[in-house]
């Protein structure tokens, strides 16, 4: 795994770097070998490249949504609502005369930016949690712990619904939703890298030097902790995607007008038979968005744990 | 540590957990800007009457005795009135448990029916093309949002061919059979009801495939993942030496001890499945407590909705206490970690 101290081997003991450069050292070590290690995967598995390909074309297009979009994803145009893709429009138009390309396309963003933020508040709360909870061990730990066993406890979905209904159905509210069921995840994650980590040479020499603990989490542990948050973050963010755009096809995330895929889906619901376009395309966006980040979660766990690694 | 000692941690940490659950719930409500009082009297009540009402549910009391009162109404079985239809939120629950219950043990069937062999193909044939078809089939199935499938299997197989019925339970020309179980198909079996049986099976189809297959994605993923692990274990290999045929190798030595972790993901699906028959219901008009979540938020009716959340997460909490002490009676590994 990434974050295995450096020291391999006596070979490598020879090469060691004096005690005093111990603490940079190691660290930048970690990072190479498991840049490196990511590479080798993908270039062994055309599948998550496949993946990364996907993402980053998504992640494109959410950049540069207002180049790529035929038009302001909100203009109407009731004269000409239903018309089927052609080569002015070719995702075609809704039943409001909107182009769905364009919808779609600004679309990418509002998902991208949902999946990321939901992965990022959980990184962030679950690391501070769970380094919280290995670090201090004892009432910390159990307290903390047992917070993540309540919140494991609601499915996302469900607890989304229940605060849409509580506050009102939006976007932000059902992300803090999903965020709020993802971080348990992510905190005993934490916590288990913090308690492997927490009696590792270049720790004890940090508190040797007389560093402060806030100064040892924030500069030692976490860097050469996180990385296997990362890999599940990366296989998380296909399903919320997916919950976030179910939320709005159910009426309790993204509100109309907003460009939404799941909002989308919804409104060419009635439609579907006919003017199939309008709930297809963004449904397909769905699909690839989400299967890239499947792919690509797959691939980075595949290398980065040994054990599933010897499966392939 | 023996069996029972896991099973009562482990029942004691549920119980532990059920009880957060509670408190979570409740802190709900309380962040709740609505007025229960208002929603109960109307706005114009006079002010009486309020400060009555007020007293009667608890409402004037510090929080931690308002928790306590909560509490024991739950102990009781209380959950509340729904504004939706007056009615105590627990008969609510009651009448549309056993539609989901049905509905979730019907896409289980689907999920385990296909989810295991794919993945024992996959296995077995890693690399060659049954290992792609299956492994394609499984990460569309994790990938894809089952509402859009749903809508076109709807659109495709009952709007344009007509062979399969529409959403519903039963057509609207099938007299229900005797209530039993309140499972629609339980009940006709029971009963001796084959006309209602064969409506009801007929209507189950297109739900429990659609939110059976996000769950046999997931269950075709482990099983290969975890019958190529095993297949390369000496055991395995004794096996062969000894002139087993390869049928008996995968079958009889391999299969028992990967599906270990089988079990597992049919524990850790029920979460996702609980979350999908509230889509999934929502579009077929199945009449479970999915959507009943859905109506009761679309009408901002919180008793209704806190009820539903709390028994979902109940249910849920419950079905992965059962999946770790059937892990661990499994694998007795598990119970010394």
């Amino acid at each position: 795994m990434s974050h295995l101290p450096s020291v391999r081997s006596a070979e490598a003991l020879k090469d060691a770097p004096p005690p005093g450069a111990f603490l940079r050292w190691d660290r930048r070590a970690g990072e190479q070998s498991s840049a490196r290690l990511v590479w080798t995967a993908f270039r062994r598995s055309p599948l998550a490249l496949a993946g990364l390909v996907i993402v980053a074309a998504f992640v494109g297009i959410a950049v540069l949504a207002p180049v790529l979009a035929i038009q302001n994803p909100l203009a109407q145009d009731l004269n000409r609502r239903l018309l089927a893709p052609s080569e002015t429009h070719p995702f075609g138009l809704d039943s409001l005369g909107r182009d769905v390309l364009s919808r779609v396309v600004y679309g990418a963003r509002i998902s991208v930016v949902s999946g990321v933020s939901v992965v990022t508040a959980a990184i962030f709360f679950g690391t501070t949690a769970g380094t919280a909870a290995g670090w201090h061990g004892g009432w910390w730990d159990e307290a903390l712990m047992r917070l993540t066993d309540m919140f494991l406890a609601f499915p996302p979905l469900v607890l989304a619904m229940a605060i849409s209904a509580i506050l009102r159905p939006s976007l932000t509210n059902a992300l803090i939703a999903i965020a709020i069921t993802s971080w348990p995840s992510y905190a005993r994650l934490a916590r288990a890298q913090t308690l492997a980590i927490r009696p590792r040479n270049y720790i004890e020499a940090a508190k040797a030097q007389g560093a402060r603990d806030l100064a040892i989490v924030l500069r030692h542990l976490i860097p050469n902790a996180i990385a296997p948050l990362f890999v599940q973050a990366t296989l998380d963010i296909g399903g919320i995607i997916l919950t976030a755009a179910g939320l709005a096809f159910i009426g309790f995330g993204a509100q109309p007008p907003t460009p939404e895929w799941g909002l989308l889906v919804s409104e060419g619901r009635s439609f579907l038979m006919d003017q199939w376009w309008i709930a297809t395309f963004p449904a397909v966006a769905i699909l690839l968005l989400v299967l890239g980040f499947n792919l690509l979660g797959d691939g980075v766990r595949d290398v980065l744990d040994p054990r599933l690694r010897k499966v392939g | 540590m023996t069996l029972l000692q896991y099973l009562v941690r482990r029942a004691g940490l549920t119980a532990f957990v059920i009880f957060g659950i509670t408190l979570v719930t409740f802190v709900l409500t309380h962040v709740v800007p609505a007025d229960p009082v208002v929603s109960y009297l109307g706005d114009h009540a006079p002010q009486d009457l309020v400060v009555t009402a007020r007293h009667q549910l608890g409402l004037d009391r510090p929080l931690p005795a308002q928790y306590g009162i909560y509490l024991r109404q739950l102990v009781r079985g209380n959950l509340g009135i729904s504004i939706m239809d007056n009615r105590p939120v627990s008969a609510d629950l009651r009448q549309y448990l056993p539609a989901t219950v049905e509905l979730a043990t019907a896409a289980m069937v689907v999920a385990i029916a296909i989810g295991v062999p794919a993945g024992i193909a996959s296995a077995v044939y890693k690399d060659a093309w049954p290992d792609h078809v299956a492994r394609i089939f499984a990460l569309a199935g994790t990938s894809l949002p089952i509402f859009y499938l749903a809508l076109l299997l709807l659109g495709v197989l009952y709007v344009r061919l007509g062979v399969l019925p529409g959403p519903g339970q039963l057509g609207i020309y099938t007299t229900p059979p005797q209530p039993v179980t309140g499972m629609v198909v339980v009940d006709a079996l029971l009963t001796g009801d084959w006309l209602a049986l064969r409506d009801a099976l007929q209507h189950l189809i297109l739900p429990a495939a659609v939110l059976g297959y996000y769950q046999t994605g997931l269950i075709t993923r482990m099983t290969r993942g975890s019958l190529l692990e095993v297949l390369r274990q000496d055991y395995v290999r004794t096996a062969r030496a000894k002139g087993v045929s390869e049928r008996g190798v995968v079958l009889r030595h391999a299969l028992r001890n990967a599906l270990l972790p089988t079990v597992t993901v049919v524990g850790l699906a029920f979460g996702g499945l609980l979350s999908g028959a509230v889509l999934t219901e929502t579009i077929f008009a199945w009449p479970g407590i999915g959507r009943y979540a859905t109506n009761s938020v679309t009408n901002v009716d919180i008793p209704a909705v806190l009820g539903v959340t709390l028994v979902i997460a109940v249910i849920y909490s419950v079905a992965n206490l059962a999946v770790d002490v059937l892990y661990a009676y499994l694998d007795p590994q598990i119970r010394y970690t």
